[in-house]
């Protein structure tokens, strides 16, 4: 940790949160993110994502242990000192300011002159493309504009560190898809250091550099977003990401990066052992649907089967699911891409399926 | 094509309109019998008796309905003359006089004048012993013998009032109302020692708006406080601001008094602890500052509540937001959570002063003459002095100048702004 705390920007070291003194919201918490990153908190309401970031802010005090931003520790800093630009949930804008005077706010509370405040309000501005709202009020704006604003007042005062607190929640699917594309580009050209905060994980994996996923007061894993997809470290990450099979057994061999596993009906799977070392241990494997492979031919000839029947199809445009019974489960789900060559099963159809043992990972049970 | 459009229209031959227009009737009717008992209640309890007020504070019917003679008599001659009225009109008025004496109207409309100048009450009653005797044909000329009665009816000033209120509609009770008076024909300013009105009126409006910012000043911490703590406690401390108004008015003013009088709880106190010398108490009662303070505390509920109900829509991001752009506590306040709370201050404010304005029974127990307002002159013009006239023109002017005031507040502030709950 010690390494971490020098190079960091942002350091979380060993934080712990309490609000009542039984419940610990965050539990011993190690973070730390180079300059420029842009880091996304994701995880489940009641997580401690928010928590943590109104730590950072400022609004909430750490129980123990220490918040550093650049080398030096904030805990005892007052949020108006810190100079972090936030951007809330539902935008905050102050309702009696114009846009032009909500950005002017924050620097003239920094006491700059009126030439100095016009310059940088008008470059922030166009920054989101906003120039021509200057003098409308908040209630004016649609949500999306809205949005750009929130964005422009946290940057106008130029920090290094701006925190958003999952500031899309509001906007519909469309612009959400939009705006994320905006926030990151406008983060990585102004190389500024974002923690973003979201229970929305295809936010967290389009956007982010890195994500930290939080459950229950701990980061479950921190990783860029192709890992955690790929290679999620526990049960939680993998169902929480994307969609996920899971099916519950005992290791019945485990050699070097292959295992297999005898499912509680007593079917046999290949797997790739992530959280499990010995043979006789409890776990969960968990595969994505669009790896499990109904053809034979492509997997390796030595590769164990499963028996599958077709309970449910549904076409969903560019992909098909179906709805599979495995191994006394109802809940297994292939996808395939919808392509000129695809079968299409119908339920009731009896089929045979298997996958290639990286693409299965035995973790926790 | 044409004919489906024509049946549409047509509904069991009925034009559309029509129909649409029979079906909302039968709704309004039932709106309205819906709230029909509180609407006769309100016509007769509340519209009436104002409209009755506007009514009585410019009717003057009295002098022309019992002196008709007088009064048409008295249209020959000039209020600015030097000279007395002609012998015809004192004829005429003891014409009326044997009429309205044996009716017992005689002295209503003696009553009626004295509103106005000293001395008709005794006049007439002179006149009811001697005047019914009088023969109209042979008794003349009848000057003299006015006169003779009493020394009045030879005075310029008393034929002057009574032409200048003869009229059946008079603005005179407005003129008094801010002390102005046209007994001698033309309107001039009423002798200091009797000006009163003017000096109530702009009391009981700096006092009421002194009040109005003292319960601003009590008032918005506390709405504050309750708009900003957990629920259940806000509940609680919700429970200590209302607990007055489930006190009865009176026996909070009472007890201000038993607090603040001279041999009250504060004195003794302060007595008894050597702060003050025990001939040198504190005059907190039956004055401006007794109805200063028992008013403010009355009132502050009025104030608390539209604050706390405007405190609690403001979400608590924003002062949040501002600190994360740099604001320290004062300035996020002052510029982000003051400006969002006006309309409450607003609402507050306006309640406060317009019940502060018509208030009665603090002042009246608490004021003493120097803390009394312009509604206990009110109360007494009507119960001891009987002048409806006068006190239908001091309402008025005071319902006038709160909906002024209303009109002048809704284009500064906006009464769209104004949030009561």
């Amino acid at each position: 940790m010690s390494q971490a705390r020098a190079d960091g920007f942002v350091v979380f070291d060993r934080v712990q949160k309490s609000y009542d003194g039984e419940i610990l919201v965050v539990k011993d918490l190690n973070l730390s993110m180079p300059k420029g990153e842009f880091l996304t908190m994701l995880g489940p309401s009641g997580s401690g994502k928010t928590t943590c970031l109104m730590m950072l802010a400022g609004f909430e005090t750490a129980t123990h242990g220490e918040i550093l931003l650049d080398g030096k520790p904030i805990n005892n800093i007052p949020p108006h000192k810190r100079g972090i630009g936030m951007v809330f949930q539902n935008y905050a804008l102050f309702p009696h300011m114009t846009i032009a005077e909500n950005l002017s706010f924050p620097l003239e509370v920094r006491g700059l002159g009126k030439s100095e405040r016009e310059a940088k309000i008008t470059r922030a501005l166009d920054m989101v493309q906003m120039v021509s709202f200057a003098n409308r009020r908040p209630a004016q704006l649609s949500g999306g504009q809205q949005q750009r604003v929130a964005l422009a007042r946290a940057l106008v005062f130029e920090p290094e560190l701006v925190l958003m607190d999952e500031p899309l929640g509001a906007l519909d699917k469309q612009l959400r898809e939009h705006m994320q594309f905006e926030i990151t580009n406008l983060a990585h050209t102004l190389g500024i250091t974002t923690v973003y905060v979201t229970h929305d994980q295809t936010e967290a994996l389009t956007m982010s550099d890195r994500v930290a996923v939080f459950n229950d007061g701990r980061i479950q894993q921190l990783a860029p977003p192709e890992d955690l997809y790929e290679r999620p470290e526990n049960s939680f990450v993998a169902q929480f990401i994307g969609e996920n099979n899971k099916l519950d057994g005992v290791v019945e061999t485990i050699k070097g990066e292959h295992c297999t596993v005898r499912l509680d009906d007593g079917t046999l799977v290949d797997a790739q052992p992530v959280n499990v070392s010995s043979v006789g241990e409890r776990t969960r494997v968990s595969i994505r649907p669009e790896r499990v492979e109904s053809n034979p031919e492509r997997l390796h000839p030595d590769a164990h089967l499963v028996d599958a029947e077709v309970l449910e199809f549904i076409y969903m445009g560019d992909t098909f699911r179906f709805r599979l019974k495995v191994a006394g489960r109802d809940d297994f789900v292939m996808k395939y891409r919808n392509a000129q060559d695809q079968r299409r099963l119908a339920a009731g159809d009896k089929i045979r399926i298997g996958w290639r043992p990286e693409d299965c990972r035995a973790l926790d049970a | 094509m044409t004919t489906d459009t024509a049946s549409q229209d047509m509904r069991g031959g009925e034009p559309l309109k029509r129909s649409l227009g029979r079906a909302l009737r039968r709704q309004k009717a039932r709106a309205l019998l819906l709230i029909a008992p509180l609407l006769i209640f309100i016509c007769l309890g509340f519209l009436m008796p104002i409209a009755s007020m506007l009514f009585r504070s410019v009717e003057n019917g009295i002098v022309e309905e019992i002196l008709p003679n007088t009064v048409s008599a008295l249209d020959v001659w000039d209020v600015d003359s030097t000279e007395l009225p002609p012998e015809s009109v004192f004829r005429a008025l003891v014409e009326d006089l044997q009429v309205a004496i044996p009716e017992r109207t005689a002295l209503n409309v003696a009553r009626r004048m004295n509103f106005e100048a000293a001395g008709f009450t005794t006049m007439v009653r002179r006149a009811q012993r001697e005047v019914p005797g009088w023969d109209l044909e042979t008794d003349g000329p009848f000057r003299e013998r006015m006169i003779d009665l009493h020394r009045n009816w030879g005075d310029l000033d008393t034929w002057r009032a009574l032409k200048a209120y003869s009229s059946t509609l008079t603005g005179g009770y407005y003129l008094a109302a801010v002390d102005y008076t046209m007994v001698s024909g033309h309107i001039e300013p009423m002798p200091d020692n009797q000006s009163l009105h003017q000096m109530l009126f702009w009391r009981t409006a700096w006092m009421s708006g002194l009040i109005c910012f003292l319960a601003l000043l009590l008032g918005y911490p506390v709405a504050f406080l309750l708009a900003n703590i957990k629920e259940r406690n806000a509940n609680l401390l919700l429970i200590l601001v209302l607990l007055p108004f489930w006190t009865s008015l009176l026996v909070r003013t009472s007890s201000w008094k038993v607090l603040l009088q001279d041999q009250g709880v504060i004195n003794q106190i302060l007595v008894s602890a050597h702060i003050i010398a025990d001939d040198n108490r504190f005059q907190m009662v039956n004055n401006k500052f007794g109805v200063i303070i028992a008013m403010t505390h009355i009132l502050l509920p009025f104030m608390i509540l539209p604050l706390y109900s405007v405190m609690k829509t403001i979400p608590p991001t924003y002062v949040r937001a501002a600190k994360s752009l740099g604001a320290n506590d004062w300035t996020a306040f002052w510029r982000v959570y003051f400006p969002q709370s006006i309309p409450g201050i607003g609402a507050g404010a306006i309640l406060v002063f317009i019940m502060a304005v018509g208030y009665y029974i603090t002042p009246e127990l608490v004021g003493g003459p120097s803390g009394m307002f312009i509604s206990n002159r009110i109360a007494h013009q009507w119960y001891v002095s009987g002048n409806w006239g006068l006190v239908g023109a001091l309402g008025t002017i005071l319902l006038v100048a709160v909906m002024v005031l209303y009109w002048v507040y809704d284009r500064v502030v906006g009464i769209d702004n104004v949030k009561l709950g």
